[in-house]
């Protein structure tokens, strides 16, 4: 077994003088890395390595480990390490969620957060999760297979997540004999493909984890190899070096207001340094100040650097608030809402282009959708194909259209100013991870067109308020009938109204879509904005569409002002509908002649909440258009 | 002692942080995220060296505001006595709104670790911190858990999100991806968010040390009287503890490596009486801290069931 000269040395000064020991520990720094490979490569061995070698495994452990070795290792009674860090071979066989284990060591110069995931193309996403927060990627080759596609896949990723730091650890090395024909040949294939996705720098080190080569202290095996064994690499390369000498950045996480003669802007500086005095500027409203104070439980700073959490105080009052950045004000970050960027997808639910999620970057959540898919990537050949989804773990750009301008920074500039989440508005859950590559020049240049005469004013004209009667329910269940003869009604009491009728629709304005589930959110899209349009204009909208997704039916909600927006679910059961067919089409869809039919191979999600349900096996057409005029009439207020 | 106020250095290197005040950032970081996005947090507080450093972080994240939120003990009434004095002494000094959970079918049916077993950690501190957090409708509760305590908390999130009913789904965690936390949830659904999850139990001890935080001094070593029981050494902290046939108490220097019912907390021989030597005892000893704690040893992934079912 390796001498473990680190670990020796730190306990000796544990033993010996603890107030030193203590000192010393207190000054040293945090490097988190990612490992990736298979549990081929040997990834486990590697981890379950260091932390040995570091000295990290207790007595209780290691007699676990030792049991657990003679009972199912693989090193024929000998120590497998792997074993100390495969909760995730369990977790495989009871199919469970593989996923992120952090693990933690520390050597005498260094505290280290070493973030496990598994290799599979299928767990692209729990590798990104894990490379988002790494200052530095170990990317193992098992030196008998070389490098392989996953190699490359990693080796995409890493790329893409940004990580500076990139070590190739060509493992195996004691069962191709030490040879140094196979590294270099090895190392010449990976520099190649390296220089393709942008890394452009890493070190390559020879090393046999399972026999401790290489990794804290110089293999005589190797005797050509002359760079530095990993631990010492990992102890020495620097950390956000270069994150203070970047222009001042701070997003606000919270006002900070104790009382009314106290206002500080709290959040964690991303980028720079800041001291009191220097004059700031806050994003996206353009407003500046100076720094007054810098404030922490501790006592006032002198300055504060890129990593610290703190609160500023300004030299005068100026409205900023949570998901605001400061930053300082000589340069500071662009403003826009509309950007180019890099998806990886995270949910079972495909994208869909159009739909509306929420999108929250630094402190700031702001509704987006995407409006163009460009291509996906093949991450095992890097070829770009062409997509108008995205599925769970692929990765693609796209366009994507903000509801609000954010403050942002491409993300191979700064991580929290340019990585993103997408949540689904309806799930709640984190679908994708973002990164801004930059600004659509056209959001910058199309401004917004303020009018004199409003929708208060159009409405008031016509005697009416303005609003949308959305029906929504399946082919068949009686909405343009229904819709028909509200309009009627309405029109006989001097409303000005328009029916916008799915089918009707589908001949003109959408007549370019089809009936995929991208086609559906682009079809509801175009009508929520048309509807929006009229509305403005001071009309009573009827929209009659199945608009089977509840997303959509939100985006068109989100479109109108509260209160403006009345959902009618014309409540009609599948085999009720497909009863009645008048149009027949039940019979074809279940021929198999129509597909993407909804009720049939497509879904309905009923609303949740809507303002209006039509039971229409106990309520007739006449009945439901009397209701609903009803309603409408009744809840209209002709004031405005 | 040394007083080194980890933030008050009078300049910051401008080279790099060191890894507390790495770790301390972030810890603050996610207090105020949870605080900015949550209807009504709340912080669980146990007394412990933990909870000692998450109030200290906590202070830290708000200062100069007070506490935006109150501290929850969910009491099991077999604390030892040196934990309620301390409970009693850190509420008055934050002047922090402090509530404190006994289960009610606990006190009616005497539910103590003697007669019980492990029911006792259920119904005591299971059900009743799930009784807590619906009586006041907590929707995120802050908790001081370590992803290096054992395996089934390295895959812990940093916001651990919960059903209405307060089950833990290992299936359907939200990924965290960089410093974005995801804090939507539907009405009913809660989470449980621990800002020191990257937090190692030396880091701990290290901070407790360089802030001066105050911690209950059962942590020091003390002569107190102990019998020996299934293999701990337990602390007889009341007259409530009946002792078995042979035992009686003994006095023996031991401290304490984490706190819990005194009945179910074995203590260590130990003479470290200052924090440089626990935490040197600590380095040098060769044994994980959850040793200490009976709750581990009833089965093999305890801990990961006991979280599904609603277990901090």
């Amino acid at each position: 077994m390796t001498a473990q000269a680190a670990g020796t040395h730190q306990s000796s000064l544990i033993a010996d003088d603890i107030d030193a020991y203590l000192q010393a520990h207190e000054h040293k720094s945090l490097l988190r890395f990612i490992t990736c490979g298979s549990v081929d490569d040997g990834k486990s061995t590697l981890i379950g390595r260091l932390l040995y070698d570091s000295k990290m495994i207790l007595d209780d452990q290691m007699a676990a480990l030792e049991a657990d070795s003679k009972r199912v290792g693989t090193q024929g009674g000998d120590i497998d390490f792997a074993l100390l860090v495969d909760g995730l071979a369990a977790e495989r066989e009871q199919g469970i969620t593989i996923d992120v284990a952090y693990r933690f060591f520390s050597t005498d110069k260094r505290k280290f957060i070493v973030a496990d995931t598994p290799g599979h193309e299928q767990y692209t996403r729990n590798m990104v999760t894990g490379a988002s927060t790494a200052d530095a990627a170990v990317i193992l080759i098992d030196a008998r297979r070389g490098v392989l596609t996953q190699t490359r896949r990693h080796s995409y990723l890493v790329s893409l997540l940004g990580i500076r730091h990139v070590i190739l650890a060509i493992n195996k090395m004691d069962l191709v004999g030490w040879s140094q024909d196979t590294y270099d040949t090895i190392l010449a294939e990976y520099r190649d493909f390296a220089a393709q996705i942008g890394i452009t720098d890493f070190t390559a080190i020879p090393m046999s984890a399972l026999k401790g080569d290489n990794i804290t202290e110089h293999s005589e095996a190797a005797p050509w190899y002359d760079g530095p064994p990993l631990m010492h690499l990992l102890e020495t390369l620097p950390v956000e070096d270069d994150l203070q000498s970047r222009p001042f950045r701070m997003p606000v996480q919270w006002v900070n207001r104790p009382n009314l003669d106290f206002r500080g802007f709290s959040g964690l500086i991303s980028t720079g340094v800041i001291k009191p005095g220097d004059r700031i500027k806050a994003l996206p409203s353009g407003r500046e100040s100076t720094v007054e104070r810098i404030v922490t439980f501790n006592g006032d700073l002198p300055q504060a650097v890129a990593g610290q959490s703190v609160t500023l105080t300004l030299a005068t009052e100026i409205d900023i608030s949570r998901g605001d950045v400061i930053s300082i004000a000589g340069s500071p970050p662009p403003v826009a809402d509309q950007f180019e960027a890099t998806l990886v997808w995270m949910d079972d639910e495909a994208m869909l282009p159009g739909r509306p999620y929420l999108l929250k970057i630094g402190a700031r959540t702001v509704g987006a959708s995407i409006t163009e898919p460009k291509y996906k990537v093949n991450v095992n050949t890097m070829e770009h194909l062409a997509a108008k989804r995205l599925e769970l773990n692929e990765i693609g750009v796209c366009n994507l259209s903000l509801d609000a301008a954010i403050a942002f920074d491409p993300y191979a500039e700064n991580r929290d100013l340019g990585g993103f989440i997408l949540i689904d508005r309806i799930s709640n859950r984190t679908v994708a991870a973002g990164m801004i590559h930059f600004a659509l020049r056209r959001s910058q240049n199309v401004h917004w067109q303020a009018l004199d005469v409003d929708k208060a004013a159009r409405a008031a004209l016509k005697g009416q308020r303005g609003r949308v009667v959305w029906l929504t329910g399946l082919s068949g269940s009686g909405k343009s009938t229904i819709a028909n003869l509200v309009e009627k009604k309405l029109h006989a009491n001097g409303r000005h109204t328009y029916i916008l009728d799915g089918d009707n629709v589908r001949h003109g304005l959408n007549r370019d879509l089809g009936f995929t589930d991208e086609d559906r959110v682009e079809n509801i899209r175009r009508v929520a904005e048309v509807s929006r349009l009229m509305v403005d204009a001071g009309l009573i909208v009827l929209v009659s569409f199945i608009s089977p997704f509840r997303a959509e039916r939100r985006l068109a909600r989100d479109l109108q002002a509260e209160g403006d927006f009345v959902e009618v679910y014309i409540d009609t059961p599948l085999a009720v509908a497909e009863a009645r067919d008048v149009k027949g089409l039940y019979k074809k869809a279940r021929a198999g002649e129509l597909k993407n039919f909804t009720g049939i191979d497509s879904p309905y999600e009923a609303p949740e909440a809507p303002e209006i349900r039509i039971d229409t096996t106990k309520t007739s057409p006449t009945e439901a258009a009397e209701q609903i005029t009803a309603w409408l009439e009744g809840e209209l207020d002709y004031s405005i | 002692m040394v007083v080194a106020a980890l933030a008050s250095k009078p300049e910051i290197s401008p080279a790099t942080l060191t890894h507390l005040q790495r770790l301390e950032a972030e810890s603050i970081h996610i207090f105020r995220e949870v605080v900015a996005e949550c209807e009504n947090p709340v912080m669980l507080y146990s007394v412990g060296k933990d909870s000692a450093v998450m109030l200290r972080l906590a202070q830290k994240a708000f200062f100069p505001s007070k506490l935006p939120f109150p501290l929850l003990h969910v009491d099991t009434t077999w604390k030892f006595q040196a934990m309620y004095e301390m409970r009693a002494r850190m509420a008055a000094e934050l002047g922090a709104d402090l509530l404190v959970h006994q289960n009610p079918e606990c006190v009616e049916r005497g539910i103590n670790p003697f007669d019980h077993g492990s029911l006792h950690t259920d119904m005591w501190k299971t059900e009743g911190l799930k009784q807590a957090l619906d009586k006041y409708g907590f929707d995120a509760a802050f908790g001081g858990g370590r992803r290096d305590e054992e395996k089934s908390r390295a895959k812990e999130r940093v916001l651990s999100f919960r059903s209405a009913q307060h089950r833990w789904d290992p299936k359907n965690q939200r990924p965290e991806l960089w410093r974005l936390y995801n804090t939507r949830k539907a009405t009913g659904e809660n989470f449980r968010a621990f800002p020191i999850s990257n937090w190692t139990e030396l880091d701990i001890w290290q901070y407790i040390h360089l802030e001066s935080i105050p911690i209950v001094p059962l942590y020091f070593s003390q002569v107190r009287p102990v019998v020996e029981r299934d293999g701990m050494l337990i602390m007889v902290d009341d007259d409530r503890m009946p002792l078995r046939p042979g035992e009686t108490p003994m006095m023996k220097s031991v401290r304490f490596r984490t706190l819990g019912c005194y009945p179910l907390t074995g203590a260590v021989e130990s003479t470290a009486a200052t924090l440089p030597q626990i935490i040197q005892e600590m380095l040098l000893t060769t044994t994980s801290e959850r040793q200490g704690r009976a709750i581990d040893h009833d089965q093999a992934a305890s801990m990961e069931k006991k979280k599904q079912e609603g277990y901090f």
